[in-house]
């Protein structure tokens, strides 16, 4: 077993495939007229996002982090003028690891000026049926899709109603803390295994989420007057491939989401990074109106290659690394 | 004994959960882009055989399970317990009915099985993957009918029941696949 540790866990017809997917989606973006573009992976500033942990390293004797993903870089040049753009390469996640997750990943990430996140969807649903050949694509709110599937309003819910439904559906070792850790436990555990449920795989897009879960996406009432993220996800067969938000523009809401979020990790424990002001700055300048997306690309192609693990289309996953 | 973090939690690993030692069967990181880190585990409750499924929240840990496999010669049986024999220390154990559980049925006298311990004591008996054993029952065997298919029930001599072909005897001697319960063809004569 030791002396085969040498090679790649992926076959080399995945890595092949790799090859050729990078060109695809580069030649997408490219006859679109969306740039790529290059952004710093060694940063003095970090994620403060509540629930993605950046890796520490040093640099000419003070500590700088390995981005989590590419957005601080891209956000500063959309709001420098560089308009419509994308990057594709690495990003870095403390601790992530598993059959869906390596510490070290590829992503795609793009940024449409003038577009809100119903329009992004559209484009998101078109590479990954190019990409995928799936022609099917289906798109629900949030909500609709806890009715469909819990029979549960997951906006208007009380946490004791939300905790019932997960008590009748999952076995815990633990008592949920709060409304968002019972909805994503829902989300991930119940409704994502079962969102391509008669066994054809489709492309769903997911819309609206939860304000308490809006990162940086902007907040607005719903049809039913209820404040919502607009925010999407991107799944195929039962998989998280892709996070999309028509993009927070207004600095001093930036900078006060930026401090809740250090609120909650100090409050949890979690390490406390510096934060990005530049992009505080940059939104104070002004960023134009525009929806970004990230996309997991080593997962896109576990779909392409038919592979159920990570390390099936990595050629060197963290353990080899 | 130590504790286990998910992030450690591995197939085959042992540990304690409501009291009961249990083997992880498998551990899934299940982490939503903007959400939670959860691990979601399998794991085989080893008293009662039952598998189930248990979510815990990315880093929270559990007590490891002092339990272990050893090879043991299966000696006899009283009525009420089961003998077993560790064969380089000669050190004897004996499990109650509870432990061997289904195992009972394939166990023969000398055959060496897998007898799990806890805390030193027996818990479970896995017995060898095949064995061979004689036929004490069974209905008249057919002439002639060797070529075609067909079977009928054969009891063993620890009191298994298993399908055979027409053909067989009582009296002759028959390997079988314990996990399966399936005939696997004569025992060799030697």
């Amino acid at each position: 077993m030791s002396e085969s540790l040498w090679r790649p866990t992926a076959p080399l017809e995945n890595l092949r495939r790799r090859a050729t997917l990078l060109a695809d989606i580069r030649r997408f973006f490219s006859e679109r007229q969306v740039l790529e573009m290059e952004v710093p992976l060694l940063s003095r500033r970090a994620t403060s996002d509540p629930h993605i942990d950046s890796i520490t390293a040093g640099c000419s004797g003070a500590p700088a982090f390995l981005a989590t993903s590419p957005e601080f870089g891209l956000k500063r040049l959309v709001a420098a003028g560089i308009g419509d753009c994308y990057y594709l390469g690495k990003a870095f996640r403390n601790g992530e690891a598993g059959g869906r997750h390596n510490p070290e990943f590829t992503m795609l990430e793009w940024y449409r000026l003038g577009w809100d996140d119903h329009r992004l969807m559209i484009e998101v649903g078109e590479l990954l049926s190019h990409v995928l050949r799936i022609s099917r694509v289906r798109s629900y709110s949030y909500r609709s899709l806890f009715l469909q599937h819990l029979d549960v309003d997951p906006h208007r819910a009380s946490l004791e109603e939300l905790k019932a439904v997960v008590a009748r559906v999952l076995e815990l070792s633990f008592e949920p803390a709060g409304r968002d850790e019972c909805l994503d436990l829902l989300m991930s555990h119940h409704i994502e295994p079962r969102m391509d449920g008669d066994g054809q795989p489709g492309i769903t897009l997911v819309y609206d989420f939860p304000a308490s879960q809006a990162a940086l996406a902007r907040v607005e009432d719903d049809e039913l007057e209820v404040p919502v993220a607009r925010r999407f996800e991107a799944y195929v067969g039962g998989m998280e491939l892709a996070n999309g938000y028509w993009e927070l523009t207004d600095a001093p809401e930036q900078l006060r989401r930026f401090e809740a979020d250090r609120r909650y990790r100090e409050d949890n424990d979690k390490p406390v990074y510096p934060f990005e002001e530049r992009l505080v700055q940059a939104l104070e300048a002004g960023m134009p109106d525009c929806a970004g997306v990230a996309l997991g690309v080593d997962r896109l192609l576990m779909l392409a290659c038919g592979a159920g693990r990570i390390e099936e289309v990595i050629a060197f996953p963290v353990e080899r690394a | 004994m130590g504790t286990y973090s998910t992030n450690e939690f591995k197939g085959g690993l042992k540990v304690m959960l409501d009291g009961d030692p249990c083997s992880i069967v498998e551990n899934e990181f299940v982490k939503p882009g903007k959400g939670q880190a959860f691990s979601r585990v399998k794991l085989r409750n080893l008293k009662t055989g039952r598998v189930w499924e248990r979510t815990f929240r990315s880093g929270e840990s559990l007590e490891s399970a002092d339990v272990m496999d050893r090879d043991m010669e299966y000696l006899y049986s009283d009525g009420e317990f089961f003998h077993f024999m560790e064969p380089e220390t000669f050190e004897q154990y004996q499990a109650d009915a509870k432990a061997v559980g289904d195992a009972a049925k394939w166990l023969k006298e000398q055959d060496v099985c897998v007898v799990t311990l806890f805390n030193g004591a027996p818990l479970a008996v896995t017995p060898p993957n095949h064995v061979i054993l004689e036929i004490t029952d069974t209905d008249p065997g057919l002439r002639g009918d060797t070529a075609q298919g067909g079977n009928k029930p054969a009891t063993l001599s620890t009191g298994a029941v298993v399908k055979v072909p027409l053909f067989l005897e009582i009296g002759e001697s028959i390997k079988v696949d314990t996990r399966t319960a399936e005939y696997q063809g004569r025992a060799k004569e030697d």
